[in-house]
């Protein structure tokens, strides 16, 4: 595998392809694994999930087994979810609240932090060179937060996160200060699923604003048909696209549905649409105007490379996604909501994620189909590359392909060991200064 | 056998029947017939598979309809431009262990078992799960209150998109 050639992209002539390869191959696969899922910051889990001191979350991030736990000390710690003696898995639910993870293996005991607090039969260990002290779980030793984003990286080099987020930062605040406080809170159930294709084809369609009207004309329909498509659906979605550094992009545009915070359409009833205007008001009270139309108003897809999706839309979802096999990926969503909202403002939020996200969604299934669909037409062959030019040589627009661009500009960089310093369309790019 | 208990198994044999030609509707994806089985003011619920008993009002699921939604998720089925049922899935719904219970005057508690086989594009899947019912009686026929399919797997998976109804 030949990762620098791979992609084309030659700004001056407007030309920018994918080879096909880098979704089939199990050698890109395997690059991926050491170069991308070893050395990128990903998502671990939110804050809020972690309400009291002991709970837990299983995660596996990367194909690694983790614990992302609130210690007894009130520390978040992401922990590897190994026993260290042996190898078993000590944490074998899902989630829950502990005290303590016992190896079921050989009965080896941890406390909620990670140490070691006891084993069967110590006396075993008094003729060997057994340190109790260093025998606790394994601590992901690069874990970062923003905003309550808990971020790992399993590579010691690696800059902070701080820096690895760039331009997403701006875009994370937005989305937190939906909250009057500024504490969002991830909702409580998860939606797991799979998609029969490789996983780069969701971070291009998580951010695809070219695919809305074809693909997801019947969901548009629907919100036409109760009523609920506001003006600024009516045409095309009027908006922009911005490379936000290290690969990580963001489409932004009017919200041709109804918002949650804060943007009253028919189908929310009568009765919010008052609760709804005070929301907007408040926010552009402690914000401004201008920031604080753009947090009620404006809706948000933003990629955070490799596989952070947060899509602040009709409600706001965290998305991550895993490549199992070339052609299989894992997905888990999560719904996240101001922590201030219950009762009826809650209801009204999950109702309307329903309605296009998720599996069972109006709009969700038709993207699998896509990506699906994309999957089976790569095994053509016949046709090697894949067009992403769409927009370049203009002010990027939020149906152009520059958010794809910018993610692949990462991938290449990450594949072929390089640093680029531009993500954008511009002529003179890192691409061709290296 | 005791009058009562020849009334239970009535009951059970009716619901059974019921429910038997409720699949058949689905797999023939004659679907406006399957809605006219509820009542208007309906539920279809479909939870995580994290938390079979999630509130849809106060937790993340993966469908939670009202009888309007229903309809619209109905309407979009059949209108060609839902493209992972366009052309339709071939589905075969294996139902069993029906039980019923009398939850009300007029209402039923009933559940059942279901295996639905989805065939497209050369996968074969199963959904497996449970499903939960009320019933009522309309005009001496029974009618769909609520709905809830609760799914068995650990995630959606291999297949990852409730593109049709369970």
């Amino acid at each position: 595998m030949q990762a620098e050639s791979l992609i084309v992209d030659d700004c001056e002539r407007g030309i920018f392809r994918v080879h096909r390869s880098t979704m089939t191959s199990e050698d890109v696969l395997a690059a991926e694994r050491e170069r991308i899922f070893s050395r990128c910051w990903l998502y671990v889990g939110h804050a809020s999930e972690l309400a009291e001191r002991g709970e837990y979350r299983r995660r596996s991030v990367g194909g690694r087994p983790l614990v992302f736990v609130r210690g007894k000390d009130g520390e978040i710690r992401v922990l590897y979810n190994t026993c260290p003696h042996r190898g078993a898995i000590v944490c074998r639910r899902d989630e829950g609240n502990a005290n303590t993870f016992q190896c079921f293996y050989h009965a080896w005991t941890f406390d909620n932090c990670g140490k070691l607090l006891g084993f069967p039969d110590e006396e075993g260990y008094a003729t060997t060179g057994f340190d109790r002290s260093k025998m606790g779980l394994g601590v992901v030793t690069r874990h970062e937060s923003y905003r309550d984003f808990h971020f790992v990286c399993f590579d010691d080099a690696a800059p902070s996160l701080g820096d690895y987020l760039a331009g997403t930062r701006e875009i994370l605040d937005l989305v937190a200060d939906q909250s009057l406080d500024g504490t969002m809170r991830v909702v409580s159930g998860t939606q797991r699923y799979s998609i029969r294709a490789n996983w780069k084809l969701l971070a291009e369609n998580s951010v695809d604003g070219y695919h809305a009207p074809p693909l997801h004309r019947s969901y548009l329909a629907y919100l036409q048909g109760t009523g609920a498509l506001l003006e600024a659906g009516k045409g095309a979605l009027g908006g922009g696209s911005t490379a936000l550094g290290n690969g990580h992009a963001m489409i932004e545009y009017r919200a041709p549905w109804g918002r949650p915070v804060a943007f009253w359409a028919p189908t929310f009833g009568e009765e919010s649409k008052r609760e709804i205007e005070q929301i907007r008001a408040e926010l552009c009270a402690r914000h401004g105007e201008e920031r604080g139309t753009r947090i009620a108003g404006s809706n948000r897809n933003m990629l955070v490379f490799p596989n952070l999706v947060v899509n602040d839309i009709m409600a706001v979802t965290i998305r991550t996604f895993y490549p199992i096999r070339p052609d299989f990926m894992e997905v888990t969503a999560w719904e996240l909501a101001p922590a201030e909202e219950s009762g009826e403002r809650l209801a009204r939020r999950l109702h309307n994620f329903l309605e296009f996200l998720g599996p069972g969604g109006f709009a969700t299934p038709d993207d699998v189909e896509a990506l699906d669909s994309c999957q089976i037409g790569f095994g053509a062959d016949g046709v090697a590359w894949s067009d992403m030019s769409r927009g370049m040589g203009r002010t990027p627009r939020m149906d152009d392909e520059l958010q794809m661009r910018s993610f692949w500009r990462e991938w290449q960089a990450r594949m072929t060991e390089t640093r680029r310093h531009d993500w954008s369309d511009r002529r003179t790019n890192g691409a061709r200064a290296r | 056998m005791s009058p009562a208990e020849t009334e239970r198994l009535l009951l059970g044999l009716k619901v059974t029947e019921f429910l038997a030609e409720e699949a058949n509707l689905l797999d023939e994806w004659r679907l406006e017939q399957w809605l006219a089985l509820f009542t208007d003011d309906a539920s279809y619920v479909i939870p995580g598979t994290g938390d079979p008993a999630a509130d849809p009002r106060q937790s993340l699921v993966l469908v939670d309809d009202d009888r309007t939604r229903l309809g619209w998720r109905v309407k979009r089925l059949l209108g060609g431009h839902a493209h992972r049922e366009f052309p339709w899935s071939r589905t075969r719904r294996i139902i069993s262990n029906v039980r019923v219970e009398r939850a009300a005057a007029d209402a039923l508690r009933a559940t059942s078992s279901f295996v639905v086989w989805r065939f497209r594009h050369g996968h074969a899947d199963p959904f497996v799960g449970r499903s939960e019912y009320r019933l009522v009686e309309r005009d001496a026929t029974l009618r769909i209150a609520a709905k809830r399919a609760m799914l068995d797997h650990e995630t959606l998976a291999p297949n990852g998109a409730l593109s049709f109804l369970l």
